[in-house]
């Protein structure tokens, strides 16, 4: 016994955990989580691995249970290498939004480590996760587990059925379409594994019913005779956009729906690749506030801790440093810079509004007015966690000393200047041009290019149509999107033609096409 | 609530599925990677599993994004110094070290992709589509070897295969299910009786009262009993006894030796018994693969031959002559004495500048073909020529004594070959020839070539 172990209140002390200090450590952070911060969490799951397992959750994307793709062989090959030779740690913990909610902690990590984890993803992830509208509307947190159970089984069966090759075939180029295959407007209904399994089963008995072998003998329906009025063909080709429901911005659906030659198996795959891209999109467009959110809970968590007597000070010591490695933010011209770090903006945020809440200057309270001073800075976070994006989020919140703290200036880059130029800086006339600009550059819809199919000649020779919507002059990378429109050319059987075209004027500026040579025809 | 969930035992390497996926697209790439890596390593550690490097290229996943260049942005950066509005930065170069308003979302922008395999994984590639020759017609005929392999137990069998635990764990259930008296039990009631006995014996009247009389009835008659029990339930029954029993199991012979001979006189330089040792290495590696026990015999010659541990094969030096066919002398008696055929596959290599004494060719030849090419597997020679003089000696009229004694062999052994190295990059090729599944054809058109 040290003698420091008078105090019993203490959690643990030293670095060694076992399963009572993590149960009784994990209560005593939920006590502050419920009962100080008022957080609304899902039950929680926490399970302990090993290292090696960590690596395997790594490489499927985080994901507990995965199908099985080389892709994330070739990830997990790669972070193998890395950490064995120590260029790369592992995370330290992974959280799936599930309910109940299932953070992985690792066996390796020492005891303040493990709190911390449980704070930062047990409590911080998780109420994000649970409140966040995004996630309320997009991902199902019952349902992804038994969903993903269903997708590697269904897959696995596809490999077994059709070889390899052909289920590598779909989900590469699923995959390429991944960031695409989202609706950003209106929300999906949820996916149920139940459903969907039912549904290829009825599926296949409704082709199995009406089969008929005499469809085979039918002559090909010839092509429509050239519709000699204009007028007419423009209306035409009106009602069939109408039909096929064009513009269509989801890539993956239109193709799982309207593409020819895919099997039904294979439509199913491209549904799974576009439901688990569909489930991850909210995490994109929330990245700082969602790491804002956890890391202000566990320094919050751990502070209280120590200020009840709970951890020594040695562990606070320990805690002070993970948590400035995590909410690091280098400099623009430090070889570190690799952007902007989402945990050292999302917590500089957090802790900004927290400040304002209860400490506001008048320089806050003209900007804040709604909050400075309101002395209330648990529910206000709240109420920002549950209603933005990190790009709506900023707009709101970003105020003007946290611009002169991380001194953030911004820049005019125009391609036709040799110069880049400062456009504004951390002052008066610069705070609402560098917030807006850094708002936008979190916006996922300006991140991302904008793709539309806009038409399909199905009775012609099936040439699809996609637009690229060209903002600001900036075009799509050239070899990438040579082999992605390969890739839906797969998808669709038969010739793609890319359009980019100019967001103001319209026109057409210029085109990139694909013909698949015969063998590719399905 | 909460759960904590102790997952360490579930299974690892989940993602070996993956892995294998991985393996798979990218076989051509690595297999290339390998025989890459092996053309510039040192052959000791060959059998290492080892970071190798393929081309990002054809493991690229390619995406939808913006360019990086071109167009009007506008982008926001942390840390500004002295920066007023207004101010001009001259455009950094490339690209990649400026602004990072549009990063790639994940980062993967290098050009070559490095992974480490499994030693396992190293050698499948490696030796891929290699083939040992005869393999398959030796192991045919080898079923006459055979093994003894347990087979469960029986009640009858010879005493020597007794099994004494299960023998006795079924005599003892018996004995407990008959209820035999246990000889102790026996032995205490003999004690009782006998000290009853004394008991009378030491009373003055050597009368015994009534009622020790009658226990001692009752013991007399319940050792009587015990006696009977014990008789009528013998110790150990026939039933009892377990033997151990045997099968013959037809062993495939996996042991195999392999035989280096070299030419270490003085014309064999030291980059040239450099050469000669990785092919041997090699051979050594791909028996290895294939056999559970490979034997490994050097035979060094001058104008002698005489059987050397490894180090002196390759680092000890001799002056002489050169007479190839004391060389092959050797190995016969080696293989007479040590090496039955009928128990081990025989490989052979040599390797020799072709030097030879100009009468020993002939002899040399009846010896291959009258008692060694019958025993052996396969036979390889391998010329080293000086890297200088490989030009020379491609042309008909340069081949070495020993080649062109050698030559006549390759049409009448199919096992037989004989290949020509001249620097380190030729060693794999030329094995891979040598073992590659076309094997016949290649063998034939090496000698036809010359």
């Amino acid at each position: 016994m040290s003698k420091k172990n008078q105090n019993p209140a203490l959690l643990f002390e030293g670095s060694d955990w076992d399963f009572d200090i993590l149960k009784s450590t994990y209560d005593a952070i939920e006590d502050i989580a419920l009962n100080e911060l008022k957080l609304d969490v899902y039950a929680n799951q926490v399970e302990v691995i090993t290292s090696e397992q960590m690596l395997d959750a790594y490489s499927s994307i985080g994901m507990p249970l995965m199908y099985h793709h080389w892709s994330f062989g070739k990830r997990f090959v790669r972070d193998d290498v890395m950490y064995r030779k120590g260029y790369q740690g592992l995370a330290y913990e992974i959280v799936i939004n599930s309910n109940p909610c299932i953070s992985y902690i690792m066996e390796e990590n020492g005891m303040v480590m493990q709190a911390l984890v449980m704070a930062h993803a047990a409590f911080g992830h998780n109420h994000f996760f649970k409140n966040n509208y995004l996630f309320k509307q997009w991902t199902d947190a019952e349902g992804i587990l038994d969903y993903l159970q269903f997708a590697k089984r269904y897959i696995a069966q596809c490999e077994d059925r059709f070889g390899f090759d052909a289920v590598e075939r779909i989900i590469d180029a699923a995959h390429a379409l991944m960031d695409q295959g989202v609706n950003r407007y209106s929300h999906p209904e949820k996916p149920d594994w139940q459903q969907e399994a039912q549904r290829d089963r009825d599926r296949a008995r409704y082709e199995d019913e009406t089969y008929n072998d005499l469809w085979r003998t039918l002559p090909q329906a010839g092509t429509d005779a050239e519709d000699a009025d204009e007028t007419r063909r423009r209306l035409r080709a009106e009602e069939r956009r109408a039909k096929l429901g064009l513009p269509e911005e989801n890539l993956l659906y239109f193709l799982e729906k309207n593409a020819p030659g895919l099997g039904n198996w294979e439509r199913e795959i491209v549904r799974i690749v576009r439901n688990i891209g569909q489930y991850f999109y909210p995490q994109k467009q929330t990245k700082v506030m969602n790491e804002g959110c956890a890391c202000y809970v566990h320094y919050h968590i751990m502070n209280a801790l120590y200020d009840r007597g709970q951890i020594t000070e040695g562990a606070m010591m320990e805690f002070i440093d993970y948590h400035s490695r995590v909410v690091f933010q280098a400099d623009f011209d430090d070889r570190r810079y690799s952007g902007f770090n989402p945990y050292a903006l999302g917590f500089a945020m957090m802790q900004d509004i927290h400040r304002i809440c209860v400490d506001p200057t008048d320089e806050d309270r003209h900007w804040f007015p709604d909050m400075a001073g309101n002395n209330r800075p648990y529910d206000t976070l709240k109420d920002a966690w549950a209603h933005y994006r990190d790009e709506s989020f900023i707009l709101q919140y970003l105020s003007p000393k946290l611009m002169r703290d991380m001194k953030m200036f911004m820049i005019d880059d125009a391609a036709s200047s040799p110069h880049l130029e400062v456009a504004a800086i951390h002052d008066d006339a610069g705070y609402r041009k560098v917030r807006r600009t850094l708002a936008r550059m979190h916006d996922i819809s300006v991140r991302e290019p904008d793709l539309q199919v806009v038409d399909v000649d199905l009775n012609g020779n099936r040439q699809l149509i996609i637009q690229h919507t060209q903002h600001d002059g900036i075009r799509l990378e050239k070899s990438e999107a040579e082999m992605t429109l390969g890739y839906i050319g797969r998808l669709w059987g038969y010739g793609v033609t890319l359009q980019a075209v100019d967001n103001e004027s319209g026109e057409i500026l210029h085109e990139m096409h694909y013909q698949p040579d015969d063998s590719q025809v399905a | 609530m909460i759960h904590i969930i102790d997952r360490r035992k579930n299974p690892k390497g989940k993602s070996l599925g993956n892995r294998q996926r991985f393996m798979r697209r990218a076989k051509e790439q690595i297999k290339k990677a390998v025989e890459n890596t092996i053309r510039h390593r040192g052959i000791t550690d060959v059998s290492k599993g080892d970071q190798i490097t393929i081309p990002q290229k054809s493991l690229h996943e390619p995406g939808f994004h913006h360019s990086r260049t071109g167009g009007e942005r506008q982008y926001v950066l942390p840390g500004n110094k002295d920066f007023v509005p207004g101010d001009r930065i001259a455009r950094p170069d490339g690209g990649s070290g400026s602004g990072g308003s549009n990063a790639s979302p994940d980062g993967d922008g290098e050009d070559e992709f490095q992974f480490a395999l499994t030693r396992d994984e190293f050698l499948d590639l490696f030796f891929e589509e290699l083939e040992l020759p005869d393999l398959l017609k030796k192991t045919l005929k080898q079923t006459t070897a055979f093994r003894h392999a347990r087979a469960g137990f029986s009640t009858d069998g010879s005493p020597s295969n007794l099994n004494l635990v299960r023998t006795m764990r079924h005599s003892m259930a018996r004995r407990i299910g008959l209820r035999r008296p246990k000889t102790d039990h026996v032995r205490d009631l003999e004690h009782q009786l006998a000290a009853l006995q004394a008991l009378a014996d030491a009373t003055p009247s050597g009368k015994i009262p009534v009622s020790d009389e009658e226990k001692r009835h009752a013991l007399l008659a319940e050792i009587e009993d015990a006696k009977r029990r014990m008789r009528a339930i013998p110790f150990i029954d026939p039933i009892d006894t377990r033997y151990n029993q045997f099968r013959q199991i037809p062993d495939p012979n996996t042991q195999a030796v392999m035989f280096c001979l070299m030419d270490v006189s003085g014309s064999m330089s030291e980059q040239m018994k450099e050469l000669a040792k990785r092919f041997f290495m090699l051979l050594h590696l791909f028996l290895h693969r294939r056999y559970d026990h490979v034997d490994v015999v050097f035979i060094r010659h001058t104008s002698r031959a005489s059987e050397v541990d490894e180090e002196t094969f390759f680092y000890s030096r001799e002056t002489g002559g050169t007479i190839v066919s004391t060389a092959l002398e050797e190995m016969k008696k080696v293989l007479a004495d040590r090496y039955p055929t009928d128990q081990w596959n025989i490989y052979a290599a040599q390797a020799s500048d072709g030097d030879n004494y100009s009468n020993d060719g002939n002899k040399c030849v009846s010896l291959l073909t009258a008692d060694l090419l019958p025993k052996c597997q396969y036979y390889a020679y391998i010329e080293i020529v000086d890297e200088r003089e490989a030009e020379i000696f491609s042309s008909a009229e340069g081949k070495s004594a020993l080649w062109k004694s050698y030559v006549p062999l390759t049409r009448s052994h199919p096992h037989f070959a004989l290949k020509r190295v001249a620097r380190a990059g030729d060693i794999f090729p030329v094995f891979r020839e040598l073992f590659g599944k076309d094997r016949s054809k290649s063998g034939t058109t090496a000698g036809a070539r010359t």
